[in-house]
């Protein structure tokens, strides 16, 4: 419910304004005899339903309105980071993939990128599509659980088991492409680790046909839905030049007009290939980062089928022997595929030493890897740019001001996703 | 990405400019087509103030390495775009350990503000003018900086309940 609305003027006591100046003026108020003037330090989370995760908030409330909030994270820090240090350049995928957990595809992706940068590695053509279709595929999986998990905060249970149903179905193209429905480990270095099964296109199509109909109806399902509506539209709107101010990017930066992405920017991954929209807001508000997010579910399919239809034949990973294990039947009849396979298994490969910066657009937004290489086997520092660490800053733009049910609209719309903030 | 002619340009305005001033260039780092300025630890407001002006008005990224055991040790690299141009650069700035302080860019870039915590939390850079320099992703009272490459893999004990004394039925 938006903070103008006619219901909620109607409260007493509430005097809406900047938010330095009512803390400024709450000094003197302080202990005045009015209720509403009193601050209430309320801390929500890291155990809360609504915050997807560990994440914690306090929040200065007066009566119920937010006046400031200050995300407190690290819960969940695991050092990922700090462990890469230690691994060889191969082994460090699938912890890397383990930070951002319903965008690993995403994540591998920004390490290899910036690895195959580093080694000037190219990646065939036939991976690069690959990609291309798990990424977008991962996209739809993240946006679908997104979907389910931030109306379920707004307090609609059902699209939460239907989001589940289409994203079940990526989950088995994974486990049928990988053999792991997460953390799969399929991007590698130069490529990806194997060709797709025989039957997997025949189920991939299937699906691109279901997915298309399955948002219509959850379009239909919430955006229809007056409770959601009341609570989403008009609220919590920042503008475009504030959120490029706090380095925000992604779904959120877009919601509020901004048609910034980096596959249409600067495309890697050889995204100039395929023709696809990119959908904008208007307002900036929570309706707004729904809509959009929802909108890109429609592109992503639209990008599978044109690398589905388009796949290139070839290799699937780099015939530089140097950086991908050769194939197995190599092994039994040549010696150097023998020695290069046990070079790459024990020590791995080494990077020449130097630094890069890889940014791809994820789900959520810009996701850098930086990985600085001092010509060993193992990376001297990885580190990656998560969006939703950036775009954590801009939830008290966001809030402050409005009211707390609001406050968990726009985190549900925020999408933080807290392994990856605290990695 | 400004090529390797561009990035000598841009160094050479920046020396030039009466806002940062010549010795702020310290070097110029072009590698796999990836732009980076080497500057003065001292100057970095004002360098960065100045790409601002000339277009690169988004700060993607605050990241801080560990060059152990070359001197200074450490780094604190700043990641720059041009969204009009889709161009982009990096500055990067060393410092030694002995004495980790640097001005911060957060009242000029309100994105800084977590990134440089960040940085001061795994690495010990200390961001003079930040509005809250405190730890981000460790807890408030730990000691170290883990991600310096002299700190240790495993070298704290893992609190499980089991080895925790405060647990009941342990022989404390």
């Amino acid at each position: 419910m938006s903070v103008s609305s006619d219901y909620r003027k109607g409260e007493d006591g509430i005097v809406l304004g900047p938010v330095s100046q009512q803390l400024a003026e709450q000094a003197e108020d302080w202990g005045g005899g009015r209720e509403t003037q009193e601050l209430l330090t309320l801390n929500l989370g890291p155990h809360h339903p609504a915050t997807h995760g560990v994440l914690r908030l306090v929040v200065t409330l007066q009566g119920e309105v937010v006046r400031e909030v200050k995300p407190i994270i690290g819960y969940v820090h695991t050092g990922i980071e700090k462990t890469a240090e230690d691994k060889a350049y191969w082994k460090v995928i699938p912890v890397v993939e383990r930070m951002d957990y319903l965008s690993y595809y995403f994540n591998s992706m920004a390490y290899c990128g910036a690895v195959e940068t580093l080694l000037e590695v190219e990646v065939p053509k036939r991976a690069q599509y690959l990609r291309v279709i798990h990424l977008e595929l991962n996209r739809i999986a993240s946006h679908l659980l997104w979907l389910g998990t931030g109306v379920l905060d707004l307090g609609a249970i059902t699209p939460f088991f239907y989001c589940l149903r289409e994203r079940d179905m990526i989950l088995d193209l994974f486990e049928q492409s990988s053999g792991q429905r997460m953390h799969t480990r399929y991007f590698q270095v130069g490529g990806v680790i194997e060709d797709v099964p025989a039957g997997w296109e025949a189920k991939l199509r299937e699906f691109l046909k279901a997915m298309p109909a399955g948002a219509d109806q959850y379009g239909k399902l919430v955006s229809a839905n007056e409770i959601v509506l009341q609570r989403l539209r008009g609220t919590c709107a920042v503008d475009a030049q504030t959120l490029l101010d706090l380095g925000v990017t992604g779904p959120l930066l877009r919601a509020a007009g901004v048609p910034w992405d980096l596959r249409k920017a600067s495309p890697y991954c050889s995204y100039d290939d395929f023709d696809f929209k990119i959908p904008v807001g208007t307002v900036g508000d929570n309706y707004d980062r729904f809509a959009v997010r929802l909108a890109e579910i429609y592109e992503s399919v639209k990008i599978i089928e044109q690398a589905l239809d388009g796949l290139p034949e070839g290799p699937h990973i780099t015939t530089d022997r140097k950086v991908a294990l050769p194939p197995r039947h190599e092994l039994a009849t040549s010696m150097e595929a023998l020695i290069h396979h046990f070079k790459l298994v024990t020590e791995g490969f080494r990077v020449p030493p130097g630094e890069a910066y890889f940014p791809i657009e994820s789900a959520r937004g810009e996701l850098g890897c930086f990985v600085r290489s001092d010509g060993s086997s193992k990376p001297a520092r990885v580190h990656m740019r998560d969006p939703s660490f950036v775009n954590l800053q801009a939830l008290s733009a966001m809030c402050e001001g409005s009211y707390l049910a609001d406050l968990i609209a726009a985190v549900a719309m925020l999408d933080p996703i807290l392994g990856g903030i605290d990695r | 990405m400004p090529d390797a002619t561009g990035l000598e340009l841009i160094a050479q305005q920046l020396e030039g400019a009466a806002d940062v001033g010549a010795g702020a260039v310290l070097d110029t780092i072009y590698f796999r087509n990836q732009a980076t300025l080497a500057v003065d630890p001292k100057r970095i407001v004002a360098v960065l103030e100045h790409l601002r002006s000339s277009g690169y008005r988004f700060l993607a990224s605050v990241h801080g390495s560990d060059y152990y055991p070359e001197e200074p040790r450490l780094g604190v690299h700043y990641e720059l775009l041009d969204m009009q141009r889709v161009d982009r650069i990096g500055v990067r700035v060393r410092l030694h350990t002995d004495a980790p302080e640097l001005d911060s860019v957060t009242p000029h870039w309100p994105t800084a503000d977590h990134p440089e915590r960040e940085v001061y939390d795994m690495f010990g850079v200390i961001f003079r003018g930040h509005p809250n320099l405190t730890r981000i992703l460790m807890p408030e009272d730990y000691e170290g900086h883990p991600q310096r490459r002299d700190f240790p893999i495993g070298g704290e004990p893992v609190l499980f309940t089991y080895n925790d004394y405060r647990h009941l039925g342990s022989p404390e």
